[in-house]
């Protein structure tokens, strides 16, 4: 049964990421990344990894795809803007990596015997919530705290990025108090 | 194994039943009569069988035969996958979100023990989170794919509500997952047996912000910018009919059911009526013998959550025909610059409490 459900799930998320790479428009490419997302979703599901699971439906296929689909549709990107046909060499190199990555994992997948999850204590609390967050901020606290930093300087680029300045003289009528532009 | 499995089709048959077969019709019904009678007015009256009316509710059945023999219309130059699925998708999240929502307590019926949730997931609340920001994308697409340039407006309008008010949604209610610990539904309803406990009494500023951000994500009065007719016809549905455009509105129907049973389950004690204990139920129904009292205990605790539940399925009701619609940009102000800051001091207000 479960084999059943990994099979659907992963050809599943196989044939939608062919499909994001494959189809021209650019609504059509989001909205497969999407399904790849949520079939990527599935899977951490059966590895009993709920947690992971929820957050990767709400980060990724709920917050940040939406994001590309506002842009897509705001820009109202034409099928012709934006694709990479003429530069080969770029795409052999991009190729080849990939290969390679495949390559490196399968070889560390024989190497293990098949089993890349080692249970120890606490088997039974696997991926529960209570488990990760301790993890988290015990064992894996300063790479925690690093990633929060980095999302933290991101946040101020953003914000940065987007703000008005109030010394363009461009942008001036726009900031005065009570005129809605 | 087979008693586990009659549990689990009971449970599923009736919170369906109850969602799609009863609230979903009957809430079509109440938008009306009770739009009818804040604006003094007599609202739905005609249809009627054998000359009943029953103040209007035959109403929901002309409705479904209307939709059901209606032209189901693509317009030209639509993308007609999307725009077939776009309904679906907006559809499927709102049933779904309710089967993380716990209905009951936990009771023994003849040496079966019985968790009134369809799943009783770890990550319960988080779940339902996953699933209605799905149900952006419905709303999005279907604006889109529509070729419609209202219904573009509308598809971009919602996409940036949603987005926003899912971000504060997210943060009001850490603190209630700070005063349970759990993000499992059935454990914080089972926190709230004692009255002082409930959610409401810890977390007052949550509950607030929690409601209001539920009813934007719902994009309903005074939030329905995506839709709002005397500006973009229909928003994101304006190209939609038959039984399409019924399954946006069942969705957004459905989802004031689900986000009461949230706000009862997180701040209105769940299935616990004020200062009465599980045990002091089973005790009073002591005379039915030990499986009656557990069957009677069931169900008045099934009825006290409904009973909440209706209560806030009119209070949005309510709200939704008293309020005004707010402008656009007053929407996301209202989001970024007073919820958000607001959730974040309740979280903070929150911690000390607990570090004191």
């Amino acid at each position: 049964m479960q084999l059943l459900i990994f099979y659907i799930l992963a050809f599943g998320a196989v044939i939608s990421a062919l499909l994001m790479v494959t189809s021209k428009k650019p609504v059509s490419s989001a909205m497969s990344l999407i399904a790849t997302m949520v079939f990527l979703a599935g899977l951490y599901v059966l590895l009993d990894a709920h947690l992971i699971a929820a957050l990767q439906l709400i980060v990724y296929a709920g917050a940040i795809m939406v994001l590309f689909l506002f842009v897509i549709m705001l820009l109202n990107v034409d099928e012709k803007e934006g694709r990479m046909a003429g530069n080969t060499i770029l795409l052999q190199f991009g190729a080849i990596l990939a290969i390679g990555l495949v390559f490196i994992m399968m070889v560390s997948l024989v190497k293990s015997g098949g089993t890349l999850l080692v249970f120890g204590e606490g088997a039974d609390q696997f991926g529960t919530t209570k488990a990760v967050g301790k993890l988290l901020f015990t064992e894996y606290l300063l790479p925690f705290e690093i990633a929060s930093v980095l999302l933290l300087a991101a946040i101020v680029g953003a914000v940065i990025l987007a703000k008005r300045r109030i010394d363009d003289p461009d942008q001036k009528e726009r900031i005065i108090p009570g005129h809605k532009g | 194994m087979l008693a586990d499995m009659i549990e689990s089709i009971a449970k599923i048959l009736f919170i369906f039943g109850m969602n799609i077969g009863f609230f979903a019709p009957v809430l079509g019904w109440v938008e009306r009569k009770q739009s009818a009678v804040m604006q003094d007015r007599i609202g739905a009256n005609r249809a009627d069988i054998f000359g009943f009316t029953v103040i209007g509710l035959f109403h929901s059945i002309a409705d479904a035969i209307k939709v059901l023999t209606k032209e189901d219309f693509i317009p030209t130059g639509a993308n007609k996958f999307f725009h077939t699925a776009a309904p679906f998708i907006s559809l499927v999240p709102a049933i779904v979100t309710f089967c993380v929502i716990p209905f009951g307590g936990r009771y023994t019926l003849f040496g079966h023990d019985v968790n009134l949730v369809i799943s009783d997931l770890d990550v319960g609340l988080l779940f339902i989170f996953a699933f209605s920001s799905l149900a952006t994308y419905g709303a999005v697409l279907g604006g889109w794919s529509s070729n419609n340039n209202w219904s573009l407006i509308g598809g971009l309008r919602a996409s940036a509500q949603m987005l926003s008010y899912e971000v504060a949604m997210g943060l009001t209610i850490i603190g209630v997952l700070m005063v349970y610990g759990s993000l499992k539904l059935t454990e914080i309803g089972v926190m709230q047996e004692n009255f002082f406990r409930w959610g409401i009494f810890m977390q007052p500023l949550g509950f607030v912000l929690f409601l209001t951000c539920a009813i934007a994500e719902n994009k309903r009065a005074p939030f329905d910018v995506p839709e709002a007719e005397s500006e973009i016809v229909a928003g994101y549905f304006t190209e939609y009919s038959g039984m399409k455009f019924v399954m946006f509105w069942m969705g957004e129907f459905l989802e004031i059911v689900t986000i009461s049973g949230i706000v009862t389950t997180l701040f209105f004690g769940a299935w616990h009526l004020p200062f009465i204990t599980d045990q002091m139920l089973l005790s009073f129904f002591q005379f039915a013998g030990s499986n009656g009292a557990s069957i009677l205990a069931m169900l008045v605790n099934i009825a006290t959550f409904f009973i909440k539940v209706i209560f806030f399925i009119w209070m949005q009701m309510t709200i939704r025909w008293t309020l005004p619609r707010f402008r656009y940009d007053q929407v996301m102000k209202l989001c970024w610059k007073m919820i958000l800051p607001l959730s974040l001091i309740n979280i903070f207000i929150t911690g000390l409490v607990f570090l004191r």
